[in-house]
């Protein structure tokens, strides 16, 4: 997903005010800044909003890549909407993060040092006009099977952030189909990229719910705090049910041999995605971990002068109206 | 120096005339371009017709460890809610 392989953190609290806490969880109560948390939850709930909100910025670069090249005017009114709320949804996230003690720049340089992580899907290209398709209706699709549980989570401020960005996401999805519908309605050409761009991003989107948790003692720990909803293997499973007959209204084939309909289970059964090569990419080996890294480091850089710039003004415009008021007193 | 700019809650009042509510955060270095950011960042879909913004660090908020002591007193009020007081069915409503 948006955030993926979160490690949960060891808690070393008091274990009445631990089962004090639980018992909020439990009983559905949202969990505000202010209120006591143990720290291992403040720390886990860091690494993944930090992480997702990563998502949300370096997202924008694959889609970005295409905003002067749409099609049609209108495609490309369309694509700079959806690439503005993607730097959006990056803000509201960063800062139910900051609510929980870290600043904004500390996310920032934890990013760029490599300390913190962002999801692995967009480190893959985006090489023609059908893989902004492609993106849209996958890569987008599963980041709403993963967001929509979230809003139920337990922490205020990052329920809050995904009830927005659920509200703001569907038309992402949407206009990505809206592409792939043009194109596999369009010449076999059309259809042909179309065809091409499914077979490189279907795994990679199956990738982004993260390896299967069903051993893992995080996940087990970030779904007790209701930080995680549901597994990793029930929205891939609900991801590929939705997908399939998506994908067989345009005309296109799934580049998975073993799919097939499993009625005892009442979902497809299906391959599992490369995980060597997900774990490759994670470490910083995917076809465009070092283009994307570069450039957010080179906004951070090219944009310091003029953040110190503002600052230094609203600072002399601030002296300036007090001195103002004393002359006037 | 440190050039993080400070942060700022925005509150939105929308189009059918409530309150202005509180809907998120963000950081600029002054109130004006608070106001323009909060427009790009909370309005993308005309969510509304007036924007407030207020340096978070001007908030006093109540503490949650006082939460007993603070909203207690009202607890026991139940004459407050008008389903307090039983009226006849022959009165009509009221």
């Amino acid at each position: 997903m948006y955030a993926q392989m979160v490690k949960s953190e060891a808690t070393n609290d008091d274990p009445e005010m631990l089962a004090a806490f639980q018992a909020r969880i439990d009983a559905g109560e949202k969990i505000e800044p202010k209120d006591w948390m143990p720290e291992g939850y403040r720390k886990t709930l860091i690494r993944q909003i930090g992480q997702h909100a990563h998502s949300e910025i370096v997202g924008q670069l694959p889609e970005g890549n295409w905003i002067t090249r749409a099609p049609t005017l209108e495609r490309k009114a369309i694509l700079l909407a959806k690439v503005q709320d993607e730097a959006g949804h990056g803000l509201y996230l960063y800062c139910a993060a900051e609510t929980l003690g870290i600043s904004r720049d500390e996310m920032t340089e934890a990013l760029l040092s490599g300390k913190m992580k962002y999801s692995s899907i967009f480190n893959y290209p985006t090489l023609n006009w059908a893989d902004i398709g492609a993106v849209g209706w996958l890569v987008d699709g599963a980041a709403i099977m993963n967001q929509v549980p979230l809003q139920r989570t337990s922490f205020g401020p990052y329920s809050r952030a995904m009830i927005r960005i659920c509200k703001e996401e569907s038309f992402h999805q949407r206009q990505g189909y809206d592409i792939m519908m043009k194109m596999a309605q369009g010449t076999p050409e059309q259809k042909a990229m179309a065809q091409d761009a499914l077979n490189r991003f279907w795994y990679p989107s199956l990738m982004m719910f993260g390896p299967s948790d069903k051993d893992s003692v995080h996940s087990a720990q970030s779904m007790a705090w209701k930080i995680k909803i549901n597994t990793n293997d029930e929205l891939r499973q609900k991801f590929v049910d939705q997908t399939v007959p998506q994908a067989e209204y345009l005309g296109l084939s799934i580049p998975d041999p073993a799919l097939k309909w499993n009625e005892e289970k009442g979902g497809y059964d299906y391959s599992q995605p490369d995980w060597s090569e997900f774990h490759d990419v994670l470490k910083g080996n995917g076809p465009c971990n070092t283009d994307r890294m570069e450039a957010r480091q080179q906004a951070w850089e090219d944009g310091a002068w003029f953040r110190e710039a503002l600052m230094a003004h609203a600072k002399k415009a601030a002296a300036r109206r007090a001195s103002a008021n004393v002359a006037a007193e | 120096m440190s050039s993080e700019w400070p942060l700022w809650e925005v509150f939105i009042r929308g189009q059918h005339g409530l309150n202005h509510r509180h809907v998120g955060s963000l950081h600029a270095p002054d109130a004006e371009l608070a106001i323009r950011h909060a427009r790009d960042v909370y309005t993308r879909r005309n969510e509304g017709v007036s924007i407030w913004v207020v340096k978070s660090g001007d908030i006093t908020a109540s503490s949650p460890s006082e939460k007993g002591p603070l909203f207690e007193p009202s607890n026991s009020k139940v004459y407050r809610h008008p389903t307090f007081y039983d009226i006849p069915d022959e009165v009509g409503h009221m």
